[in-house]
């Protein structure tokens, strides 16, 4: 499996994630993400999961922890696509992706991060 | 047996079964040639096979199929299976004329039996037939009263009316959730002002749905509880504390409009 | 409910064949005519299972078999294992562990994804979980 590019969108870091994900692929594209948000100074990280039809307690579990250690790296974190089946799975499975912002789109996930900070968006 | 006389007398026993037919069904003649001299083949291939029971399930599919398609043209039940036992009076009244006084008992009988399991083997497969009808419908009228209409822009609405129960809530799930990512909707309004009792279940089934379309990055509000279901919900000790909610449609709509403009103005602004 | 077509078998012996035991699936789901939602229910619920096989297991295998009940046709997946087997099988279907993900087995969360669900389960005994998915007409 070849890895995706992360790349600047507008200020901040676009990653997606790729149709059949598996386990290493997942972890790899984490440690990719923590490389370039500390490479570029990067304050916005937008993951796109559009592609992902299968969203299962690991790879939901890896989304978390992209996010937790974006900010710890100083930057923000918003999943960008989750499809219509995968948050019913998702929600079924108990999995909330609690603390994670979540956007149908990248400008929609720009607004909203935009917001957050200080602002009083409804959602996490 | 029956074979022979089928295969000697096939014209007599679909002349005798059309005419008797033709009284019953009040079809066209024409059709019911054809029909019958479709079952009266498959039933002498039936019968003239080597060894054992004769395989009547050939026959009895065929008469399903003209079952059900008399059905759909309007005949009642009872003449289509009219029909098929018409077969009997036919078959005996050929089979009067054949063969030995001696078998003619026993042939009778064979006629009447294989008749029997005709009947019942069509009509079993024609009450499936209707019953196959009555689920689909089921599943249509369950669509139909589960519409998701968009309100404003970006914003999607559920409407919905009478009891939810599992099927009906995993519905309106799913509605939703594609109204969202169809329209890009920033704000879903669910709102139960038509669901006249919310117990742990509905409320259960809700809760997802609002978890889903968050992560979907929109925003839920649930509008139209009454204040007989808040008490009840505190009283079953139903959390919605997570949950945005609104007494009306109307002031959620009036809340989800302010939260596009203000996205809106955001946009404008970068 | 009896079988209505060929079972497939796939070990389940690395992540590599979880990926491929949720691609079996989803093929045969939509040979079935499993509509999205159902189709990424199931898979879902493979991903899950397979990958307990795997990690908790020590690798098994899976079947999956079109089934058949009456008029209704579906979907039935065997995972079975000769590993450690589960203790307390209530506890481990109750909602206990963490929303977090990725540890634990999260069979409660599995089982609300499916229509069936069978475990059997002891220690030394290995672990067989079977669920099965139907077609729902729309």
């Amino acid at each position: 499996m070849s890895s995706v590019p992360v790349v600047r969108i507008r200020g901040a870091l676009v990653a997606a994630m790729q149709e059949d994900i598996d386990d290493h692929g997942a972890l790899e594209l984490a440690d990719r993400l923590a490389d370039a948000v500390a490479r570029h100074g990067a304050t916005t990280v937008l993951l796109d999961v559009s592609a992902a039809q299968v969203v299962d307690s690991f790879i939901s579990r890896v989304i978390v922890d992209i996010a937790r250690v974006c900010r710890l790296l100083g930057a923000q974190v918003a999943v960008v696509g989750i499809r219509p089946a995968v948050a019913i799975t998702l929600v079924e499975l108990g999995l909330t992706l609690e603390g994670v912002r979540t956007a149908l789109t990248i400008d929609d996930a720009m607004n909203a991060l935009e917001e957050g900070a200080g602002g009083n968006g409804w959602h996490t | 047996m029956i074979a022979a006389v089928l295969a000697a007398r096939g014209p007599q026993v679909l002349d005798a079964w059309v005419t008797r037919a033709s009284r019953l069904a009040g079809d066209g003649a024409a059709e019911l040639e054809r029909d019958g001299t479709a079952v009266l083949d498959a039933l002498r291939t039936a019968l003239s096979s080597d060894g054992g029971t004769p395989d009547l399930a050939p026959v009895t599919g065929l008469l399903g199929d003209f079952g059900a398609r008399r059905t759909r043209s309007g005949d009642a039940p009872a003449q289509t299976a009219g029909l098929v036992l018409a077969l009997r009076e036919a078959l005996l009244t050929e089979l009067a004329d054949a063969g030995e006084d001696a078998d003619r008992f026993e042939v009778a009988r064979e006629a009447g039996r294989i008749v029997d399991e005709l009947a019942l083997g069509s009509f079993g497969s024609f009450l499936a037939g209707r019953e196959e009808v009555i689920s689909a419908q089921g599943e249509q009228l369950l669509e139909l009263s589960t519409p998701v209409v968009r309100v404003w822009d970006r914003v999607v609405a559920a409407p919905l009316v009478g009891t939810l129960d599992s099927a009906r809530a995993q519905v309106v799930m799913e509605s939703l959730l594609q109204a969202i990512s169809d329209d890009g909707a920033l704000v879903a309004i669910l709102d139960i002002t038509g669901v006249p009792t919310v117990d742990t279940l509905v409320a259960q089934h809700l809760l997802k749905t609002v978890a889903a379309t968050r992560l979907m990055g929109a925003d839920c509000i649930v509008s139209g509880i009454a204040p007989q279901t808040a008490q009840t919900m505190v009283q079953l000790g139903i959390d919605l504390s997570e949950v945005t909610t609104r007494a009306s449609l109307a002031d959620a709509l009036a809340m989800a409009i302010t939260r596009v403009q203000a996205h809106a103005d955001r946009s404008a602004r970068r | 409910m009896e079988t209505a077509g060929t079972p497939e078998t796939v070990p389940l012996n690395g992540t590599e064949d979880v990926v491929r035991a949720r691609h079996l699936v989803r093929d045969m789901a939509t040979d079935l005519g499993f509509d999205l939602v159902a189709q990424t229910r199931i898979v879902t619920a493979t991903s899950e299972l397979a990958r307990n096989t795997h990690l908790h297991g020590g690798g098994g295998s899976l079947t999956v078999t079109p089934v058949q009940d009456g008029r209704r046709r579906g979907l039935r997946l065997e995972f079975t294992d000769d590993g450690p087997g589960i203790a307390n099988v209530p506890a481990a279907l109750t909602d206990g562990w963490s929303s977090g993900g990725g540890l634990g087995l999260g069979l409660s969360g599995t089982r609300r994804l499916v229509d069936e669900f069978r475990i059997e389960s002891s220690p030394g005994q290995g672990t067989r979980v079977e669920v099965v998915q139907w077609l729902k007409r729309r």
